[in-house]
């Protein structure tokens, strides 16, 4: 797909979904209204019949996710959006699809929690997203964007991880993300989509076949497990995606995705204007978590600082990636408050201080 | 005026797939049906034909049967 | 002697299903596969089954199936039927399917006229799991979770869901019928008929409910579970057209 700077486009987050998904060929969005996501399925509603493709807007986020569910099994690219308490509802279906083995695109644009919490953007679905909230054993690719171009790119390479790999995936945004807006740049729509051969379109005049994710056999099911592990090992191995910020000569590293990586970009600023190397590795994967690449910059660093919009969640895998290598401190503002700048510079300011301490 | 013979027909029962619920021994009415002695391999008694019985292939065995396990003949070229 | 009933088409051949003896269900899965035969459906036609007795009818019919987590088969009906407008798309549900975790789905559907169609089993209990209350239990009867009968103070009363969805307009055709002896299995037949012409048509939603035999979970003999249907259970579910909407231009 080409890019022109011809068709810069002003637009919101929770439209350049939207906008982005009918691009990549998208042709079924099943959605129901919950703030902060609302406009994405207005805008759906809008631009994706006359696109010939299907908007619907269901009793419930379980009936949708079902309905994706379904437009998937039959080959066509499907997805549906919601916000946190929506997606709690759509865990059952992400497990299925898991199972199933079919494509999706879920899009989670986070607000405040738990419980109905509020409609301000937070990053409390972090577990629930990369842990699977869903039951059994299986991983979701998460992507999570920081700007509304980012929204764009990722909302493509979701729809063509999904086919590539036959999986969920799902993307991590947040009520200001969705709400704000940025000039983007959209590619083409895509004129070929791939093959499915795969895909239920009636027995015709050969075999029947079914997809289920039921296998009572103990013994089929171990080895449907371990199928998905391999599927899992293989879009570590490819789809693992993280963005560097001044992190070459970097003392002090920070880790943080998403709205809060775009703060603390604005703190890391601040701070090298007073002479204090500071950088930041952002996530653009969640899972696959980009382990190594914390580990490679963390080596001549000495402290590791995570800023998140939640109590601490995306901290564990950092802690996991270093393990023990390198002092890890946490920082984080839940409940949809958004952090500043100066806060994060702050933080890092005291951190690098306490370093400088120890060193003398 | 035709004289109308009754049909001759002929009841097989897939003996291996009858689960021995013997709704077919309950609603046929020429008791061409009838428990078997035999075990079948899932440890059902069988229903079994009676060959010596009437049936006249009216069908009715093979729409109550819930396994598809009734296959029902007739001869076609009965005379009128 | 010529062969009267052969194999159906789209019922895999020679197939022992895992229902118990006496169940409806292996009947209803009869009729379902001869009708796509009879109308020429098998080669368009998805399936969606429920999680349930029939979880397993992927074994069973010889058509493409989707197996629906518990009560979510016409919400993946509505997808594939309108990401695929051209298949035949049909969900056979149970009574705890459709109408209890199901519900919303089920009445959604058929307030949206999907064009899809809906062969709703309902005996009563929840069989796959050992005969518990469902929905449809009538008032009195035992079941393994109302040890000593179904009290209307504590449990409710029995749901009529097809009553339900047959009083919205975008219900083209509703009928519940019994099996329960070959008069019911040929009514039986001719109402899935009429619930698939009306798809083929593009006349919107069908819904046929068949009230169905559960021998092991209701503690009877077959033949005793058609008696009680046609004298115990058409009295709390009446038989009938329940709505029929199919002239309307």
């Amino acid at each position: 797909m080409t890019k022109t700077e011809a068709n810069k486009i002003f637009i919101s987050g929770n439209h350049a979904f939207g906008e982005a998904a009918i691009r990549a060929g998208c042709t079924c969005y099943f959605g129901y209204p919950i703030t902060p996501q609302n406009e994405l399925g207005e805008y759906m509603s809008e631009h994706l019949p006359p696109a010939g493709g299907v908007f619907l807007q269901s009793e419930s986020e379980t009936a949708a996710i079902n309905m994706l569910i379904g437009a998937s099994a039959v080959g066509v690219r499907a997805m549906t959006s919601s916000s946190s308490p929506g997606i709690s509802l759509k865990q059952e279906g992400i497990s299925f699809l898991a199972g199933f083995e079919l494509p999706g695109v879920i899009i989670n644009v986070m607000r405040g929690g738990p419980g109905l919490g509020n409609i301000a953007p937070s990053q409390g679905d972090y577990f629930q997203a990369t842990r699977g909230g869903g039951h059994g054993d299986y991983r979701t690719p998460v992507f999570a964007p920081a700007t509304v171009q980012e929204i764009v790119d990722l909302t493509v390479l979701s729809f063509d991880v999904a086919d590539r790999y036959r999986t969920p995936v799902m993307i991590l945004g947040d009520g200001m993300m969705g709400q704000m807006k940025e000039p983007v740049v959209f590619p083409e729509k895509i004129k070929k989509l791939p093959e499915k051969e795969w895909a239920l379109k009636g027995r015709g005049n050969g075999p029947s076949r079914y997809m289920a994710s039921l296998i009572l056999d103990a013994l089929e099911m171990e080895k449907h497990n371990w199928k998905l592990v391999r599927k899992y090992r293989e879009i570590e191995k490819n789809e693992t995606r993280y963005e560097a910020f001044m992190a070459d000569d970097a003392e002090i590293i920070a880790v943080a995705y998403g709205t809060t990586a775009r703060i603390t970009k604005g703190a890391i600023k601040r701070l090298r204007k007073e002479g204090v190397k500071a950088g930041l590795l952002r996530p653009i994967t969640l899972w696959p978590f980009p382990s190594q690449a914390i580990r490679d910059i963390a080596q001549n660093a000495k402290k590791v600082v995570v800023f998140e919009m939640s109590t601490g969640q995306m901290v564990e895998d950092v802690l996991l990636a270093v393990m023990g290598q390198i002092p890890v401190q946490f920082h984080g503002r839940p409940g949809g408050v958004i952090p500043t700048p100066l806060e994060f510079s702050r933080i890092m300011y005291r951190e690098y201080e306490l370093l400088k301490k120890k060193s003398i | 005026m035709t004289v109308k013979t009754a049909r001759k027909g002929r009841v097989v029962v897939k003996k291996e797939m009858c689960k021995g619920c013997m709704l077919c021994v309950e609603y046929c009415r020429r008791n061409v049906l009838r428990v078997s002695e035999s075990f079948n391999k899932m440890g059902y008694h069988p229903a079994e034909a009676d060959e010596s019985a009437e049936c006249t292939a009216c069908m009715v065995c093979s729409l109550v049967c819930p396994e598809v396990a009734i296959e029902v003949y007739d001869d076609e070229d009965r005379s009128e | 002697m010529k062969l009267k009933n052969k194999w159906p088409k789209y019922y895999k051949k020679d197939v022992i299903t895992h229902y118990c003896p006496g169940c409806g269900h292996g009947i209803v899965h009869r009729i379902v596969a001869e009708l796509l035969e009879e109308m020429e459906l098998g080669k368009r036609a998805v399936c969606v089954n429920p999680a349930g007795c029939a979880v397993l009818a992927y074994k069973y019919f010889d058509i493409d199936m989707i197996e629906s987590a518990h009560g979510r088969g016409t919400a993946i009906a509505t997808g594939v039927k309108r990401a695929r407008p051209d298949l035949f798309v049909f969900t056979y549900q149970g009574d705890g399917d459709l109408s209890a975790i199901g519900t919303a789905e089920t009445i959604h559907s058929a307030n949206r006229g999907e064009h899809i169609s809906v062969v709703f089993i309902n005996n009563a209990v929840y069989g796959m799991t050992g005969g518990q209350m469902a929905p449809t239990t009538l008032v009195g009867m035992r079941t393994t979770t109302t040890p000593s009968g179904r009290n209307p103070e504590y449990d409710g009363y029995p749901l009529h869901i097809t009553e339900v969805v047959a009083s919205f307009p975008g219900v083209a055709y509703a009928e519940r019928v019994a099996v329960d002896g070959p008069a019911g299995i040929q009514k039986t037949k001719k109402a899935i008929r009429n619930a698939f012409q009306c798809q083929i048509d593009g006349l919107g939603y069908s819904i046929v409910e068949v009230l169905s035999p559960c021998p092991t979970n209701w503690k009877m003999t077959p033949r005793a579970s058609f008696t009680w249907i046609t004298e115990e259970m058409t009295k709390e579910y009446k038989l009938g057209v329940l709505a029929d909407r199919r002239a309307r231009e």
